[in-house]
């Protein structure tokens, strides 16, 4: 077990995360519910709900570099998984409506709305908080492991992969838009009123979801971190750097690179399932291709290779996005499409990187990362083009 | 009712003065129907002793304009009687309203232009004094009754296929008498045809089974999708049991008249079928060609080729203002100067990319990805700010809009028309600069042998330039063709993006033939699936099944032969 945790992290690091903890379980509490409004020392409601969703994204930022940054597998579906996690929270929140909606009956409003008379298939047993964890974990990662299972198995590597998960995400988001599929068509599912018996519109319930969301993100954070500190994670990169040579060493790659997006699938649906509590929200625009391509670039960001990169990318972009949103939203597309050209061009590395070559600081796993392009793929001097042939 | 029957009675006997022989036919016919009727009447019987009238009778115009009902309805039957077409003019005057007098002069006033009723002369300055003539119901119902049977013998062809059309449509009976008239003195195949079809299914009404048979076998020509419905309703089962059509020769005759119009109503589905996917096939195409080189042959993943569909799009909105404020009497020609300067315009964007973006991330295909995503970003917002976020309004030239008509519900729009021919040259013009210039040829090089290339004096850097500029050029020609069928808005890159890598991917990358095939295929697989289960459905079957597909076939449906190298 000691052995264990000082593979994870030294000293320093464990500290840190010991202090993230009583930030968050003691005092974002305290400063939210006991200092008095107007204090000096007080958070409001706002920023509790919005600390709680930059952490949802902040799991996925770390779902994400768990393939991209250690398996070179660029995922652009993964807002998919997000999704999906959040529609099975989504459906046990409708239906904890119960009859206090605005038809006041058992069945969610948008079916009495589209004169349906009973549930569908897919809603069984979606009253049970139980099932619908179930669900949360399970519809991600059995869809990922299918679809996973047949790409790698056809080794789609590189940016042919990239774009079919982005043809998967932009085909769920036009079933999900349809009424029939039964997930509510465009409006997806709102105005939910509790969660496992308490108000979901009351300030503790909020401030405990955001708690919880800050642990799952440390625990993602652990598993992540057990994972690429193995001798699976070992093999994982060595997967990014050179495929085929491990291939011919004797590994089954198409293995390991299922695992491990299965569970960043799953991790992800875990996310979406606290983020969709919180916001009051979810519909299938959080499908749509432009989400994913996102998540990729708070990655970027932060580092790709190191996972508290992605930690620091996801909080350093939507802290942004939410400052630009409220304060010029006109320019917030330019920062952002901005963002997406320098940090390619000039942070490979992302900030985490950069801070390692300026001040030497090594933290995380970011000696592997920048000593080889991260994408898996060395800089070439000719560009390899698909269909080039060896005569 | 009381009054009704009673107007029923003063309006009968008014007639029977005039045409007393014809009164007792017209005393059978339903009290709805029986103004139009008797006009119908009046024109059968003046077409028994027709005669020539070169004016408007000035009391047939004083008695429409200072006459009770009766005497205007009477003035309404001889002005049909003399099928003037100065009478349509007065009549439709007489419906809207546009009909006034002053003192005892009648006039036909539109905006500020007045003309005198009876002389068709322009009357300026306008009297002041004018008093407005009012139809009322029964007035208007004669007059819409007698201009669609003036139009039906109006000298102009369109206007006598417009009447046609409207009456074959109409659910009211058809007047008959009037029809048959029409179809004695029509000379156009297309109006004669459509006018035998209305008879017929009038003849289906008869009483005589003979008639009713003859009826229903001239239906067998109609390739009107009512008939089809007139059809069936012969051949139907009332709720006790019997048959809506009570002979059974009759019967017969109707269903083997039905197979013959549902066989050429499914050839006209399936003719508008192949016009569609091919419509939607060239569409993807346009979208995918320039993807095609940039992606096929240079290797760039450009997410921002959606974008620069997008400028060309814009480029076009802008011609067109253009024109519109300097030269207006060319407008019509304005996509001859479009064509080249959306070209140019996406051209000179993307090259701009390519130095200043794209070059540093060659053999970095991720890293492409994501900067050229930003790069859309940017686009997008900037002509946010330039245009506004609304969509704006791209007119089609007068040449391109309507379309030919090839069966009666088939038709074919004329900017779909072009947009297929336009692909189809676009795609030639690729192929001959690819193959038959020396740019081409560079291109095609610096492809397929970099460090080859650059020994014996191909400056590399600068054809990479190029080539992308030219894919991006084509992808400005999409965006531009786009402007003519499809919403212009900053949004209009993103819906194409997905479909146009499919389409590369399909299709396999360095081929320009692949795309072709993976471009027409998907139009047709689309719109198929279309057809049954509806567009968004058929949207995510397409998409499914090229994932599936990419993972039976990763090289696409057409690859090199040989050993593809590994990255």
């Amino acid at each position: 077990m000691r052995a264990l945790l000082t593979r994870l992290y030294g000293t320093r690091g464990w500290t840190a995360i010991g202090v993230c903890i009583v930030l968050l379980c003691v005092a974002m509490p305290l400063a939210n519910l006991v200092a008095t409004p107007g204090s000096a020392f007080h958070v409001s409601d706002y920023f509790v709900t919005l600390a709680g969703k930059i952490m949802c994204y902040a799991m996925v930022a770390v779902a994400l570099d768990l393939v991209w940054g250690y398996a070179g597998i660029l995922s652009l579906g993964h807002g998919l998984f997000f999704a999906l996690g959040g529609y099975a929270m989504g459906m046990y929140l409708m239906r904890s409506i119960g009859t206090d909606g605005h038809y006041q009956t058992e069945l969610p409003d948008f079916m009495v709305f589209l004169d349906w008379k009973q549930l569908p298939w897919q809603w069984w047993n979606t009253d049970q908080f139980w099932w619908a964890m179930i669900l949360v974990v399970a519809v991600p990662g059995l869809l990922a492991y299918a679809f996973g299972y047949f790409a790698f198995r056809s080794r789609i590597k590189g940016v042919y992969f990239s774009i079919i998960t982005q043809a998967l995400t932009y085909a769920a988001m036009l079933l999900f838009f349809r009424n029939e599929t039964g997930f509510g068509g465009n409006n997806g599912f709102t105005d939910f009123k509790r969660i496992v018996g308490f108000a979901i519109a009351r300030p503790e319930t909020r401030m405990s979801l955001s708690i919880l969301t800050g642990l799952a993100l440390i625990a993602t954070l652990l598993i992540a971190r057990t994972i690429v500190t193995s001798r699976f994670g070992r093999v994982l990169t060595a997967i990014r750097d050179a495929e085929s040579r491990v291939m011919f060493c004797g590994y089954d790659t198409s293995r390991y690179k299922l695992f491990v997006w299965t569970l960043s699938a799953t991790l992800c649906g875990i996310a979406g399932a606290l983020y969709v509590p919180q916001v009051g929200i979810i519909n299938p625009s959080e499908m749509s291709p432009a989400n994913s391509i996102e998540i990729a670039i708070w990655v970027a960001v932060g580092g790709r290779g190191t996972l508290i990169g992605a930690v620091l990318g996801a909080g350093l972009v939507n802290g942004a996005k939410s400052v630009f949103t409220v304060l010029m939203p006109e320019y917030w597309l330019y920062v952002l499409g901005l963002l997406f050209i320098v940090v390619t061009l000039y942070l490979p590395n992302g900030i985490v990187g950069w801070i390692t070559e300026k001040i030497g600081w090594r933290g995380g796993d970011s000696r592997m990362a920048s000593k080889v392009g991260i994408a898996g793929v060395r800089p070439q001097q000719t560009p390899p083009v698909a269909g080039e042939t060896a005569r | 009712m009381k009054g009704d029957s009673h107007n029923l009675a003063r309006r009968l006997r008014s007639f029977a003065t005039f045409y007393f022989p014809l009164f007792t036919v017209s005393i059978a016919m339903s009290t709805k129907s029986i103004a139009r009727r008797v006009v119908l009447l009046v024109l059968f019987a003046c077409a028994l002793g027709a005669r020539g009238a070169t004016a408007i009778d000035i009391g047939v115009v004083d008695a429409l304009a200072f006459g009770d009902s009766d005497e205007r309805s009477a003035a309404i039957a001889k002005l049909v009687d003399e099928a003037d077409p100065r009478a349509i003019a007065l009549l439709e005057a007489l419906g809207s309203g546009d009909l006034q007098t002053a003192g005892k002069r009648v006039l036909i006033v539109k905006g500020k232009d007045a003309f005198d009723a009876v002389t068709g002369e322009r009357v300026s300055p306008l009297p002041p004094v004018r008093e407005d003539v009012v139809a009322n119901n029964r007035v208007r119902r004669e007059i819409a009754g007698a201009l669609g049977v003036l139009k039906l013998l109006s000298t102009e062809r369109a206007v006598r296929l417009g009447a046609t059309k409207a009456l074959a449509l109409s659910s009211d009976d058809a007047p008959l008498p009037s029809v048959k008239k029409a179809l004695e003195r029509e000379s156009d195949d297309e109006i004669k045809a459509i006018l035998v079809s209305i008879i017929a299914s009038a003849g289906l009404k008869s009483d005589i089974v003979e008639e009713r048979i003859a009826a229903v076998r001239a239906l067998e020509h109609s390739s009107n999708p009512q008939t089809r419905t007139l059809l069936v309703q012969l051949l139907e089962k009332k709720s006790d049991g019997t048959y809506a059509e009570p002979d059974e020769g009759v019967r017969g005759a109707a269903s083997i008249s039905l197979r013959t119009v549902e066989n050429r109503l499914a050839w006209g589905e399936r003719v508008g079928l192949v016009f569609a996917s091919l419509s939607l096939g060239s569409v993807l195409l346009l979208a995918a060609l320039g993807l095609a080189i940039t992606y096929g042959l240079m290797g760039v993943i450009n997410m921002a080729h959606g974008e620069l569909m997008m400028i060309g799009a814009y480029a076009t909105y802008v011609v067109q203002n253009a024109f519109k404020v300097y030269a207006p009497e060319w407008f019509a020609w304005y996509l001859v100067l479009a064509v080249p300067i959306a070209f140019v315009a996406s051209a000179l964007v993307g090259m701009v990319l390519e130095r200043t973006v794209i070059r540093h991330l060659y053999g970095r295909p991720l890293e492409t990805l994501l900067a050229t995503w930003g790069i859309s970003l940017l686009l997008i917002q900037g002509v946010r700010t330039l245009f506004g976020a609304q969509n704006v309004q791209v007119e089609n030239p007068s040449w391109m809009s309507g379309g030919i008509a090839i069966l009666s519900n088939v038709v074919l729009p004329w900017n779909r028309i072009f947009i297929v021919l336009f692909a189809a040259l676009v795609l030639v013009a690729i192929w001959l600069l690819l193959t038959r210039t020396r740019l081409g040829l560079f291109v095609r090089g610096v492809t397929q042998n970099r460090p080859m290339a650059s020994c014996v004096g191909v400056a590399t850097a600068r054809v990479d330039t190029l080539a992308f500029g030219v894919g991006s050029g084509i992808a400005g020609l999409g965006g531009c063709a786009l402007s003519q069928i499809g919403n212009v808005g900053p949004d209009l890159g993103q819906s194409y993006i997905v479909d146009s890598f499919m389409v590369v991917v399909l299709g396999g990358v360095g081929q320009l033939a692949g795309t072709v095939y993976a471009a027409l295929g998907l139009g047709f697989v689309n719109k198929l699936i279309e057809s049954w289960s509806g567009a968004v459905v058929a949207k995510i079957a397409v998409l499914v099944f090229i994932i599936i597909f990419i993972q039976k076939r990763p090289q696409g449906l057409f690859a090199f032969k040989g050993r593809a190298q590994e990255a």
